[in-house]
């Protein structure tokens, strides 16, 4: 089976910073990598980089895309990797803010990607997005309100509708459920649990919650100063985590 | 002795180069008007100058004008689509004083129109040049503040994001509300700001005889449309583009086909429509009371 994301050496630094150093993984179609670690890891400049966007300075991130087969994403062109961006790619940042546009309405906000790729019927588009609140658990009376008047849970849910409406393959996250309190961020992690396993999504997941990768991911992928220090699947690193930094991390969550 | 203040408010005058500008600025300003005219709908920066005018009363308009003004050229000046209110007056007489150009109200006659919003309702010839005043050339301007990222959805034709503000018009509104600075695809390429135009006047973009360029002061952008240039107005299927006017025939000449403008007669909220196009409306009502004469 061809892997759906093949992350070879992918290498990226500021300057003398190393932001992320030499990583390599594949992910399966239907696949869920989390990725741990701590602030400043490298994380998220590993995520930007998969993602298209941040240039790495060295390695290769091979997409397998649907007409073309595995396709190197960092060589493609800007119109190639944006097209991607809108229709096989899903990016659900941390702050809803980043990834929502806050001065058009709800229906508006999950309308875009589908008016990008060329949608021109207002019926079909509006039928569209009232499915996809539906399916985030917004009530469909809510569709003309501005993001602004949602709470952070539900601008959250917003985001990923307005992501998922077209359909992709993969879906990047960015600490999805950061900011939010414990009960929102339960229904938020079933939420997506739910539609991962249901459409077949692959996903990877950046957060330093231990609790989300426990949920949600099958393999996980520990960093430490941009490396990666340990990987498996998610149980057996978590439960038998063998390098001092994987142990520490485990041994730092509080137990209630 | 002292020179009298008539000779030497003419003396100040001979100062001036043809039309205002200096020959180097008209020509980089051709150059500018010359690539937007190679890629239609392109919005070409320039190195706007300070003009004699606030920004806002045509500064790119006056620029564009003044570029391309010559000797001979016969200038009209429309500010919507009146010729006689402070803008037209004063933009007029301007060129009346920097170039010596003839200056005339009438559409038929004149061969560079600058204009304030407004298409002249009698059709444009091959002849004829229409310059546009523009405050905000960037269509996408109020759906995304950067400027580097306008510019790069321009380059990748990214243009989902106007489709997303007609879609707020009609989840908000029941039908596209966007009357005026309707956007519009240009040769199915650039998305494009006609200036704030009413969208009655958009299909008068497309298959024009005549050349018509748009200039941007403060913002310091050029772009054009060649004659007969392709330039359709963005829609949905189910929610097709519809040129709006008010529905009354003028109450001066009677026109039913003329873009209208509300005027209130008195306090008791007494209104009456009357073409906003003068020239239009006054050539009609000659010709009317020419015909009264004859019978």
């Amino acid at each position: 089976m061809t892997p759906l994301l093949s992350v070879q050496c992918v290498s990226k630094s500021y300057g003398s910073h190393i932001g992320c150093a030499d990583v390599s993984f594949d992910l399966y179609p239907g696949e869920v990598m989390g990725i741990v670690g701590e602030s400043g890891s490298g994380k998220s400049t590993l995520l930007n980089c998969m993602a298209g966007h941040l240039p790495p300075d060295a390695g290769a991130v091979y997409f397998d895309t649907r007409a073309n087969g595995p396709r190197d994403t960092v060589c493609m062109s800007e119109p190639e990797r944006r097209m991607l961006s809108r229709t096989d790619w899903a990016f659900v940042h941390q702050h809803a803010r980043d990834g929502l546009r806050m001065g058009v309405s709800a229906g508006g906000n999950v309308g875009e990607r589908l008016m990008a790729v060329g949608a021109q019927n207002y019926g079909d588009v509006r039928a569209k997005a009232t499915d996809w609140l539906t399916r985030v658990e917004i009530a469909v009376d809510r569709i003309d309100d501005r993001p602004t008047t949602f709470s952070g849970g539900m601008q959250q849910r917003l985001q990923i509708a307005r992501n998922l409406v077209t359909g992709p393959r993969l879906i990047f996250m960015d600490e999805p459920t950061g900011g939010l309190d414990v009960s929102v961020q339960a229904r938020l992690l079933d939420l997506m649990r739910g539609l991962v396993r249901d459409m077949g999504l692959s996903a990877v997941i950046v957060t330093h919650d231990l609790a989300v990768v426990r949920l949600l991911a099958d393999r996980l992928m520990v960093m430490k100063s941009g490396r990666v220090v340990e990987a498996g699947l998610t149980d057996q690193v978590l439960d038998d985590p063998q390098h001092a930094y994987s142990q520490l991390l485990v041994s730092s969550v509080l137990q209630v | 002795m002292t020179p009298d203040p008539a000779s030497q408010h003419d003396q100040s005058l001979h100062n001036y180069n043809f039309a205002y500008l200096d020959e180097q600025t008209k020509r980089m300003i051709r150059r500018a008007i010359l690539k937007g005219l190679a890629i239609p709908g392109y919005q070409v920066p320039f190195a706007s100058r300070e003009m004699p005018m606030p920004y806002g009363w045509g500064t790119g308009g006056v620029q564009v004008s003044a570029a391309i003004l010559t000797p001979e050229d016969t200038f009209k000046v429309i500010d919507q689509g009146a010729d006689d209110t402070t803008n037209a007056v004063s933009i007029r007489s301007f060129f009346e004083r920097t170039a010596g150009v003839v200056t005339t109200t009438k559409t038929a006659e004149s061969s560079v129109i600058q204009t304030r919003h407004r298409i002249p309702e009698e059709p444009l010839t091959d002849d004829q040049i229409l310059v546009y005043q523009v405050p905000i050339p960037e269509p996408l301007r109020f759906l995304e503040p950067r400027e580097s990222e306008t510019r790069k959805m321009h380059e990748l034709e990214d243009y989902g994001l106007m489709h997303v503000k007609l879609y707020e018009d009609i989840a908000r509104h029941g039908h596209i509300a966007t009357s005026y600075a309707y956007p519009v695809k240009v040769e199915a390429r650039y998305v494009m700001d006609p200036s704030p135009i009413p969208k009655f006047d958009n299909p008068k973009l497309s298959d024009c005889p005549a050349i018509q360029l748009f200039g941007a002061g403060r913002e310091q952008r050029i772009y054009a449309l060649p004659p007969f240039t392709q330039v359709i107005s963005l829609d949905f299927e189910d929610h097709p583009f519809q040129p709006s006017k008010a529905d009354h025939p003028c109450g001066l000449c009677g026109a039913q086909n003329a873009y209208l403008d509300e005027v209130i007669v008195d306090d008791a909220g007494g209104r009456m429509f009357v073409c906003s196009d003068t020239d239009y409306c006054e050539t009609r009502l000659a010709e009317c009371n020419q015909v009264k004469e004859d019978t």
